[in-house]
């Protein structure tokens, strides 16, 4: 049991951007916001002695001998994509309960937009992927290349299912750029959206517009995690992890042949980590919901049981996920509009609400946060955190 | 050889079987000898009840539309210029379901239900692959 016994004490952020580049390489750049994750835990790199590096972006090991962590004794990776950043914070948790560590650190980075182009990693690296054989074999052939192909085909079965519009996927992605407008760090900040805009927007695989997708970005994120006890000798308010789990969808290798096909990882995580905390849903002040791509938002908010599943349209409408609204969602702005950071943006920004620290997008009083991760064909992870 | 060509499935193990008897005008799909279901994509032993023994049973080659994608820009260069094209799972009568496209249907015009059949269509000597057309 880890209920309330880790806390994130530290958090780290590069700029977000595009043009011209970082101007850093992609290990130096996760070395950046590592460092002012550490900093800002009050920690020094040589206390760093667990580390979670994000899959296919460096090695542990490379990251302890850049940072001078002499003692690294906990090392992991989890190939879960989008879902690994709050995957590892309950891997984090059980490591610093346990002892197994006692501080660790959980960087990600990447150049995805003056680097290899994110649209191009699954085409070309079919080993990034973890049904990699199968999409070679089943999916590539005929035209299926990239993840917003794979869940543009779960976007168009919902819509059958359940009435989900243009409109519906149109709010979400309104109500990121809204709070973009609150997040000068954000890459859509100054840049406002209207409904007409949005479904003006080129399609690029039906039902997904260009402002469906999330933006490819350079940029790095950063958190570090410790124990209660060692939390509370430590400068930040410390922001204790309730609940986590991590979900995967059946089978999870392939898509097409699922016996429930709006199953996800979250469906299963979401419970086992309200549960642990003790929460509902409803009890949230926000949650920040990993959105590569709008659906994502609608059906995570489905299967983390912020409403009944085919009720996700309804419940993004008219604000609903707007500051203000009946669940703020993503208030940094999301990969939709403040810069896709792996999921490490929505950690970041949780924490943030929560100490008090959000600035102009503030939720006053918020106590209790949801942040989840969405990865490779539909892999899940959720913590539910609080101040 | 084009420029940017289409990915093609690698012709080993199961996936090599599965596309051998496609080659061969035939779609099948392995079957379960203990429990008797029906499984895509192949897979080494059944889940359902754990048997290593299994068949390549002939499909009708009949289902219908179950979900799609249009695709307006090709994310993988071999597809560029064919935009655009439908990805489309097709529910087949034996209870799989398979990602293909209906090659005769304009991608506006395909309905979740729609009836169709398996085509099949040569790339090379080596390789065919099973589209599907209006039923």
């Amino acid at each position: 049991m880890i209920r309330d016994k880790a806390c994130i004490v530290g958090i780290g952020e590069t700029a977000v951007c595009r043009k011209p580049g970082s101007g850093l390489g992609e290990m130096a750049l996760q070395l950046k916001a590592a460092l002012a994750a550490i900093d800002d835990a009050g920690l020094k790199a040589g206390q760093i002695d667990g580390i979670i590096p994000f899959p296919n972006l460096g090695k542990a090991e490379a990251f302890a001998a850049n940072l001078g962590c002499a003692d690294l004794r906990f090392a992991v990776m989890l190939n879960m994509g989008g879902a690994s950043p709050v995957a590892a914070l309950r891997v984090a948790a059980m490591a610093v309960v346990t002892g197994a560590a006692d501080h660790v650190l959980v960087p990600a980075g990447w150049n995805g937009f003056s680097g290899v182009r994110v649209r191009e990693t699954a085409a070309n690296d079919a080993e990034s992927i973890p049904g990699a054989a199968i999409a070679r074999d089943y999916y590539m052939p005929f035209g299926l290349n990239a993840p917003p192909q794979w869940y543009a085909l779960m976007a168009r079965r919902h819509m059958h299912e359940y009435g989900t519009r243009a409109e519906h996927l149109g709010a979400v992605a309104l109500a990121m750029r809204k709070h973009a407008q609150l997040n000068p760090a954000a890459l859509m900040h100054g840049k406002p959206l209207t409904m007409e805009a949005y479904l003006a927007s080129p399609m690029i695989t039906d039902p997904y517009r260009l402002l469906d997708c999330c933006l490819e970005t350079d940029g790095a994120a950063a958190y570090v995690v410790t124990s209660v006890e060692r939390a509370r000798d430590l400068g930040k308010t410390p922001i204790y992890i309730m609940g986590a789990a991590s979900g995967q969808p059946y089978p999870a290798d392939e898509i097409m042949n699922r016996p429930e096909f709006h199953r996800i990882g979250l469906t299963t995580a979401a419970p086992e980590a309200f549960a642990m905390a003790g929460v509902r849903p409803q009890d949230a002040d926000f949650a920040q919901i990993y959105d590569c791509f709008t659906f994502e938002v609608i059906q995570q908010i489905e299967e983390a049981g912020f409403c009944a599943r085919g009720e996700g349209g309804a419940f993004v409408e008219n604000g609903g996920i707007e500051l203000g609204g009946r669940l703020p969602v993503n208030t940094h702005g999301g990969l939709l509009s403040q810069g896709h950071l792996l999921g490490f943006g929505h950690v970041v920004e949780a924490v943030r609400q929560l100490r008090g620290e959000a600035g102009a997008r503030q939720i006053k009083d918020a106590e209790i946060g949801v942040v989840t991760g969405w990865g490779d064909f539909g892999d899940g992870s959720i913590a539910i955190l609080r101040r | 050889m084009q420029a940017n060509p289409k990915p093609l499935p690698v012709l080993a193990g199961l996936a090599g079987e599965y596309y051998e008897w496609c080659r061969r005008g035939e779609l099948r799909f392995q079957r379960c000898r203990h429990c008797g279901g029906f499984r895509h994509v192949p897979r080494e032993i059944c889940a359902g009840c754990g048997s290593f023994d299994w068949d390549w049973v002939k499909s009708g080659g009949r289902g219908t539309v179950y979900t799609w994608t249009v695709v307006a820009r090709a994310l993988h260069p071999g597809f560029a210029g064919d935009e655009p094209y439908a990805p489309a799972v097709i529910e087949m009568e034996e209870g799989v379901r398979v990602l293909s496209q209906v090659r005769d249907c304009p991608p506006e015009q395909l309905r979740v239900g729609m009836p169709v059949r398996v085509e099949f269509v040569a790339v090379n000597e080596q390789v065919t692959l099973p589209y599907f057309c209006r039923a």
